[in-house]
């Protein structure tokens, strides 16, 4: 088969299968339980660091946090 | 050490730009290497008198925001220019006087008509792009810009892909594609510069201080990294000479067709909805107090968005060439993107639940709200034209330039001054605008001029459409095209004057901008901002 008709073909089947499944499981991921708790604390995100950055130090103890 | 190296960079520059212009082919290389020449001679002297000086390192404990602050300038600054030769070339269209005898070759409305696109999508939403990343990417990542400098060579890189590509154009330089037409060698330093952009985006996220990766980033960064991939195939050309404008496409026919329009549908999908849609997660959440709706709307939103936009491209070869099964293919997934982008419209839309009483108090979110429903407005729409039988009547017609400029004027310029507006006082460290009432005024001129715009072009477009298809009892075609010509005159007309509205607003806005900046009282200092760890 000429090399269109090979990506054609893959593009129909294998390919396609593979971005559906990674589009659900993308969608599956985002709603998974435990997930709202996170979700809120990002959409904070935008609040915090207005007018300067984050201290150096402060990095430390936060990272801590996010275990 | 570094400030030799500049040195010599620039006079390398300087000379190879002089050999280019001596051995020009062209009018247009010739001008753009001089201006090449110049810029380089011009940065030469700049860092030979500023040698040495450069010796402290940036302050990690701030916010780079000098390059926001010209970003800000620049986009004010290409709205202007890009609204008035749009202006100027829709009262070209009602009154071909206005094609000038004196000016042939240089300002026709075929001359015009790509300064116009360029300017309004790639310098003034460009530069709003550019600007709102990096003052989002640092606020949201608590981190200052990555690369010190490296944003300023991106700014200052940007602008003179503006200025190359804009004379070029006038001097005939161009690829001749849609929203790509600049030569090769702008293409190429174009690609330098954006290289660095994603460099000092992606290092910023990378050192930042927040667990999460907001939103409004995701958005920014999938922008970047697709216009680098679109821009490096749908430009793949080979120059005839290294001393002329002119190349040559490395695709040919359909396939060149197919990779044009894969380009230019996702120019319009990455860089006037992604970024754009970035703007939107952060400013509306910041201008209306309180978190974005749903977060997670807002991550579903963006892999649906990313999902489906990179295959509609086809919907613009209905009817051509391209193979039937391209063509449902693109049409299949536009029709599909419509929830997404009414999902992004209803979560922007709800962050105000709760706070509707805003929109009569303030201006700056009543431009951020109008905005995000010609967002969703033009995303029913274009859903709707992508579908075959409705192209078959839209396509060619003044309904898709009505349709584009919905989803520009409404969508891109309204969050885009919006954006400037909250920007403004942060920036320049003002307490306030300078005055409500002119954002007012502002809003309303810009409303009703997209207004006039969009529903002129409906009926006009819809007019011709059925004008072009008219056939009599024996199957011949009823009008000639001059026909169309005449009857859409009054269209026309009502077209520019919406433009007349929309700029006079813009440039009432830079008059209440600068207002701010020279004559409003410093913002005052925040009593709990100076508690300190050491």
């Amino acid at each position: 088969m000429d090399t269109y008709s090979v990506l054609r073909h893959f593009a129909d089947s294998w390919g396609l299968l593979f971005m559906t499944l990674a589009f659900l499981g993308a969608i599956l991921w985002i709603l998974r339980p435990g997930s709202g708790a996170l979700h809120e604390e990002a959409a904070g995100i935008p609040f915090r660091h207005d007018d300067k950055p984050a201290p150096a130090d402060m990095a430390a103890h936060e990272k801590e946090a996010w275990k | 050490m570094w400030d030799y190296v500049k040195l010599i960079i620039f006079a390398v520059i300087a000379v190879l730009a002089g050999i280019a212009a001596n051995n020009a082919h062209d009018l247009a290389y010739l001008v753009n290497a001089l201006t090449v020449l110049l810029v380089a001679a011009v940065m030469f002297l700049y860092t030979l008198r500023h040698m040495g000086e450069g010796g402290a390192p940036a302050p990690q404990d701030e916010y780079l925001d000098g390059v926001i602050r010209a970003g800000v300038i620049a986009t004010a600054f290409w709205g202007v220019v890009g609204f008035a030769v749009g202006t100027f070339i829709a009262f070209q269209l009602a009154f071909p006087e206005l094609n000038f005898e004196w000016a042939q070759g240089y300002l026709n409305f075929g001359k015009l008509r790509p300064l116009h696109t360029s300017a309004v999508i790639f310098a003034f939403g460009g530069n709003a792009l550019i600007a709102s990343s990096f003052y989002v990417v640092q606020r949201t990542s608590a981190a200052r810009l990555w690369g010190g400098n490296a944003a300023w060579f991106v700014f200052w890189g940007y602008q003179l892909v503006i200025v190359l590509a804009a004379t070029g154009y006038l001097l005939g330089a161009t690829q001749s594609k849609e929203y790509a037409e600049p030569e090769w060698y702008v293409d190429w330093w174009l690609t330098a510069v954006w290289v660095v952009y994603l460099a000092v985006f992606f290092g910023t996220i990378l050192k930042r201080k927040e667990r999460h990766i907001y939103v409004a980033n995701w958005f920014y960064l999938s922008f970047i990294i697709t216009i680098a991939m679109l821009h490096v195939f749908n430009n793949l050309a080979v120059p005839v000479s290294i001393f002329g404008s002119k190349s040559v496409q490395v695709f040919a026919g359909v396939q060149d067709a197919m990779t044009q329009w894969w380009y230019g549908h996702n120019a319009v999908g990455f860089f006037l909805t992604a970024g754009f849609l970035g703007m939107m997660y952060y400013f509306v959440p910041k201008q209306a107090e309180r978190p974005v709706y749903s977060y997670k709307l807002s991550i579903i939103h963006f892999w649906a968005l990313i999902f489906l936009y990179i295959w509609a491209g086809p919907h613009h070869l209905h009817y051509t060439a391209l193979p039937d099964w391209a063509q449902t293919l693109g049409m299949v997934f536009s029709v599909m993107l419509w929830m997404p982008s009414w999902g992004g419209m209803i979560n922007g839309l709800m962050t105000l639940s709760g706070a509707w009483d805003k929109l009569r108090t303030d201006p700056i979110i009543r431009m951020m709200v109008i905005s995000v429903a010609f967002y969703g407005m033009s995303t029913f729409e274009g859903p709707m034209m992508s579908i075959r039988a409705v192209n078959s009547l839209s396509h060619y017609t003044d309904w898709t330039i009505g349709h584009v400029h919905s989803g520009a004027l409404g969508w891109n310029g309204m969050i885009t001054f919006g954006m400037l507006y909250f920007l403004t006082p942060r920036l320049w460290n003002r307490e306030r605008l300078y005055s409500t009432t002119l954002v007012n005024w502002h809003f309303w001129l810009a409303t009703i001029g997209i207004v006039l715009y969009a529903a002129s072009m409906w009926v006009t477009g819809i007019m011709e459409g059925l004008m072009w298809r008219e056939v009599d009892a024996n199957g011949f075609l009823v009008n000639a095209f001059a026909d169309t010509v005449e009857a859409k005159f009054p269209m026309y007309v009502v077209r520019a004057t919406g433009g007349l509205l929309y700029i006079t607003g813009a440039l009432i806005m830079c008059f209440n901008l600068w207002k701010t900046v020279t004559s409003v009282g410093a913002r005052e200092a925040e009593a709990h901002a100076t508690i300190a760890a050491e």
